[in-house]
């Protein structure tokens, strides 16, 4: 991987996301403070050893009152402490939700694979381009056990649980091609299991998206399986089966039976068509049957892109 | 008292040679010498699996091993030395031998459960050789679901019940400590006078008894999910991959605190003696053990950031973990501040225990680095999380365990070894220890993870640096194994001191007596009265 | 509490501390504590399972109820009252040691073991229906329940299964345990108070543990 592998450029790793930067200066800072307390310690060690060894001859009387010593060294680890949890939490919590108008990507990760789905229908094996500059949320579905999504210079990481939906977040901020590891071990070919990021100028990314795939985007292709999976007959306009209408429910609230309330996300889709008899929408019978076993993940992202889509006037790619 | 030669005087090890009172003792002495046996042969078989591990790993390609054995290697290696060597190594060797000592007493509370703790060992042990004979697991020692209940094809039911059968081993010592410490001690032995040894001992002792059954339930519960199929951690019928790792880290975090706490205790032991002076702060240092303990219950969390625990409850036990690594910093000052003002000679046991407290405080101090949430979710399942863990489980506890033996090895077996080779040794292991794994924080920041039998090719300078400094790690450990056993037979004979140390065990030939004290000692001063001005605060609390 | 020994012992085996002790006294609460302590542990065992089951229960409420009400309430009930009873019969035993009542201690030693017998088999039955109505998914065998709950029912039954199963298993333990302080009082031995005493605190723990399981699993559907 010459010339334009970024990694083989820098001598460590690269800062490519907005948050790596922030990552690395609270990584660093709390290196240095490491490594300072450990040469003050292994000093004093090393210092009192040496001084006050065997058959030295020194002053060995002493007043040192421990309790208060011990105090004070306790209130000043804690006090350094608590000011790296506060700046560690902070920068956790503010990173944790990604920005509403951020790009979307899909991914699933399977042994041993990374399959990557762009909203236009583009997809992609263990390569995952993404423009520059552009806030990409990345929604992670697992088709069989625990995996992880590592972008280590995108200072990124989030795991892959079976049985739902994930998100991980980053605004690339540097041109290149990075490594994609998956970081939870899955089986045999784990180590294997790697892919990489190719960050794009947003002109280049766009093009390439549209690229000779010629995929049709991933609502169209959701709406080839609503009809061919029958969804359509009970939710379809004019049917005559009581069944709640989809348009327009994305994001939105939905009363249960039961007297719940749940907002209809990615994760209420699919479990709504997985086991539909579990949130069964208020003033319904329960009579959806289960699509288990005849979709897969692939299916499900599909299906759920073509339902979002028609809460939108506006079909934006 | 004078040295009779060994040979005229019953003791312990002599009075009774035969194969069947070894199998059947209940003296707490013998049975310290059953387990180190049993651990140094678990120690090896972990010990070879990482030699393999660091093999193939020092090039890039899969070229030793192939990928299924290399799964299983590092899957053995964590099972094997997490349970059948760390857990047990400094409580059942050295707690055993000692305690009863520690504390003027003639055995342990319940003897005959003692062996049965040891053959529990044994027969969990068997368990996991047999798994390792019949192909393996090649789950990781961590066994998540749902791979180890649903999709991982090697011995899994074996494995998980040969560490159940290990962990009520663990149960049943904890038990035994507890009990011995509440309700044997000497005449005038107070709480406030006890050795932190025993300190040490004791809330190990707690942990065992509170965690480890919360292991076995956990496993029991892949178990029966592989054999019958019940699905507790399957989604597809509804069940949570990620309630296991919270059921699997509320025992596993509390463990590594069972692998440390001990290895504290005999620092503390170590440090008083060759410093000829009291403890720095006995006080804060016995409250550290039982806060360590304590809060170490709270933090498990902290495995799962990037798992699927929600950003709140990572805070939290993010918050939790900057804490417990407070008490930990107490040890460390005071053990520096013991030095202080004291006289301090560099005996074998002593370099053990300097090298403990530096290389803890880097592991214990790297904690705090992943502890902190936003850099883990960078940092977490790389080979900086395997590079701290070892810090303080290989730098600290194993350093802990061999300073421990080569102390308490003239009291154990009336012999003294070789103190030149005892040194060598020492500082063999301290360079291969960090020319190891000092560069595995590097290749973690860098991204390498865990577990990967192939890696980029940029990663192999730093594990070339790791893999060389292993042979020498090895050499370290191989060394005591030669001059231990050479100074059973030629070494010079010890008698009960001497290291003119402090402590009931020093108080007794060496070795003791079956029944541990020809007189009941009574207890009349503080522990490690080495004779140095007594602090004010001492004086104070008269 | 007082301590002697009261109960006539074989000849030559007279109430001495184990060699480890300096007194009775010292030896007794020193098995009362490592008692408790192993107790304490059983706790945790069983908690964890507990934790996992209401976690479930709490995820899928509708679908636990309905399998819940497919258990033998009757039954169930009167497992409850039996083992309640049998931790009656067993305190009594308890009493009957230091006044020097051997026939009560006999007796009552007896009545415990045979109570805790019944639930056992009065447990039987119940498996043996819930197997004959494909409601035990254990042994590969079939597992039958209505939709829409069939998938977390199955959850249901296996931790049914899991939490009876492992406390018969230890009500099996506490019933040995029981017979053998039956067999020591009748022939006589050493220490028997304590050990009567300590053995039925096992008793009452594995008592307590069927407290928790009888409402978290039969009681399920019966709330509010």
């Amino acid at each position: 991987m010459a010339g334009t592998n970024a990694l083989s450029d820098t001598p460590l790793l690269p800062e490519a996301s907005t948050l790596a930067e922030r990552v690395d200066t609270l990584f660093f800072t709390l290196t240095g403070l490491d490594a300072l307390m450990v040469l003050v310690l292994s000093g004093l060690i090393i210092g009192f050893a040496v001084y006050y060894r065997r058959g030295a001859r020194v002053n060995r009387t002493t007043n040192v009152p421990e309790t208060k010593t011990e105090i004070i060294w306790s209130l000043g680890l804690l006090t350094i402490f608590l000011d790296i949890f506060v700046w560690a939490a902070h920068l956790y919590v503010e990173e944790a939700s990604p920005p509403k108008n951020a790009l979307e990507i899909h991914a699933i990760g399977k042994q041993w694979m990374w399959k990557f789905q762009h909203r236009n229908g583009q997809r992609e094996i263990n390569e995952l381009h993404v423009p520059l500059g552009v806030p990409v949320k990345v929604v992670l579905a697992t088709q069989d056990v625990i995996h992880s999504f590592f972008v280590p210079a995108f200072r990124s990481k989030q795991d892959l649980v079976p049985g739902r939906y994930r998100t991980v977040w980053f605004t690339p901020s540097r041109i290149g091609r990075y490594h994609l590891f998956c970081a939870e071990y899955c089986g045999l070919d784990h180590s294997r299991m790697r892919g990489q990021v190719i960050v794009m100028e947003p002109a280049e990314y766009e093009a390439w998206l549209a690229g000779e795939s010629g995929a049709e985007s991933l609502p169209a292709q959701g709406e080839k399986l609503f009809s061919s999976l029958g969804c359509i007959i009970c939710h379809g306009a004019g049917s005559k089966v009581a069944a709640p209408s989809l348009t327009g429910i994305f994001g939105k609230p939905v009363p249960l039976t039961g007297g719940q309330t749940v907002v209809a996300d990615e994760t209420y889709i699919r479990d709504s068509i997985l086991t539909p008899e579990k949130q069964v929408v208020a003033g319904y019978e329960p009579i959806m049957p289960s699509f288990r076993g005849r979709v897969d993940e692939s299916d499900l992202t599909k299906l759920i892109a073509y339902i979002k889509s028609l809460s939108r006037e506006d079909a934006r790619p | 008292m004078t040295t009779v030669g060994i040979s005229l005087r019953k003791h312990y090890l002599n009075h009774d040679y035969s194969f069947r009172s070894w199998l059947t003792t209940i003296d707490h002495k013998r049975i310290a010498w059953l387990y180190l046996v049993s651990i140094t042969a678990f120690f090896f078989f972990g010990g070879a699996a990482a030699t393999l591990i660091r093999l193939e790993l020092a090039t890039p390609a899969a070229d030793v091993v192939e990928t299924e054995t290399y799964n299983r290697l590092f899957s053995l290696h964590g099972i094997a030395m997490v349970w059948f060597f760390l857990v047990p190594s400094i409580p059942a060797t050295l707690g055993n031998f000692l305690i009863p000592l520690m504390i003027g007493a003639r055995d342990v509370a319940f003897p005959r459960l003692n062996l049965l703790s040891w053959y529990l060992y044994v027969i969990g042990g068997s368990f996991t050789l047999a798994m390792a004979i019949t192909g393996g697991v090649d789950t990781g020692w961590t066994f998540y679901t749902p791979f180890s209940s649903l999709f991982a094809n090697g011995q899994v039911v074996l494995a998980v019940v040969g560490v159940i059968i290990v962990g009520f081993s663990s149960i049943l010592t904890g038990l035994n400590f507890i009990v011995t410490v509440h309700k044997m001690r000497a005449p005038g032995l107070h709480w406030t006078r006890l050795p932190l040894f025993v300190w040490a001992n004791y809330a190990t002792a707690i942990i065992m008894v509170l965690a480890t059954p919360v292991l076995a339930i956990t496993l029991l519960l892949i178990a029966l999910e592989r054999i019958f199929g019940i699905g507790i951690f399957d989604p597809k019928v509804g069940g949570d991959p990620v309630l296991f790792q919270h059921l699997f880290w509320f025992y596993s975090h509390p463990a590594v605190y069972i692998m440390i706490l001990p290895g504290m205790g005999v620092v503390s032991e170590i440090i008083t003696c060759f410093a000829r002076k009291h403890i720095f702060g006995y006080d804060g240092m016995a409250f550290a053990l039982l806060a360590i303990a304590l809060i170490g219950f709270l933090v498990w969390g902290h495995h799962l950031f990037v798992a699927g625990e929600s950003i709140y409850a990572g805070v939290i036990f993010s918050l939790l973990s900057f804490m417990v690594a407070v008490p930990s910093g107490i040890k460390v000052f005071n053990w520096a501040a013991t030095l202080y003002k004291g006289s301090v000679s560099f005996e074998t046991p002593m370099l053990y225990a300097l090298g403990f407290v530096g290389l803890f405080t880097i592991g214990g101090l790297t904690g705090i680095t992943v502890a902190a949430t936003a850099v883990d979710v960078h940092l977490h399942d790389t080979y900086f999380v395997i590079a701290h863990f070892h810090y303080i489980m290989v730098g600290g506890m194993v350093m802990a365990y061999f300073g421990g033996l080569h102390f308490w090895w003239p009291k154990m077996t009336g012999r003294m070894y070789p103190d030149v080779w005892g040194r060598i040794a020492a500082i063999t292991i301290f360079i291969g220890f960090n020319l190891t794994f000092f560069p595995q924080f590097v290749l973690g920041y860098l991204g390498m993870p865990r577990r990967y039998h192939t890696y980029p090719d940029e990663f192999q300078l730093l594990n070339v640096l790791s893999s060389a400094g292993a042979p020498v790690l090895a050499l370290g450990y191989l060394l005591p194994l030669f001059y231990l056993l050479y100074s059973l037979r030629w070494g010079p004979v010890a008698g009960p001191n001497p290291w003119e140390a402090k402590g009931l065990e020093w108080q007794t030939p060496s070795p003791p007596p079956e029944h541990n004290f020809d007189h009941l000692p009574v207890v009349t001063e503080e522990p490690y009265a080495y004779g140095l001005p007594k602090r004010d605060s001492d004086a104070a609390r008269g | 509490m007082a301590y002697r020994s009261v109960i006539p012992t074989p000849p030559g085996a007279e109430a001495r501390p184990a060699p480890q002790f300096d007194s009775l006294r010292q030896q007794y609460e020193a098995d009362t504590l490592g008692m408790w302590i192993f107790l304490t542990s059983e706790i945790l065992f069983f908690g964890g399972l507990f934790m996992t089951y209401i976690i479930y229960w709490a995820a899928y409420p509708e679908a636990f109820e309905a399998a819940s009400s497919r258990l033998d309430l009757l039954l169930g009930g009167l497992n409850t009252a039996i083992l309640l009873t049998s931790s009656l019969t067993m305190t009594l035993a308890d009493d009957a040691v230091l006044p020097r009542n051997r026939k009560a201690l006999i007796g009552w030693l007896a009545v415990t073991a045979l109570l805790g017998a019944v639930f056992l088999a009065i447990k039987g039955i119940e498996y043996s229906r819930e197997f004959r109505e494909h409601l035990a998914p254990v042994f590969g065998r079939p597992f039958e329940f209505p939709e829409p709950h069939a998938e977390q029912a199955r959850l249901f039954f296996s931790f049914y299964f899991a939490l009876t199963g492992l406390h018969a298993l230890h009500l099996f333990i506490g019933i040995m345990v029981v017979l053998a302080m039956l067999m020591l009082a009748i022939r006589g031995a050493p220490r028997l108070e304590a050990k009567v005493i300590i053995a039925g605190l096992y008793w009452h723990l594995v008592d307590l543990i069927w407290v928790f399981v009888f409402p978290l699993l039969y009681l399920a559907a019966r709330h509010g």
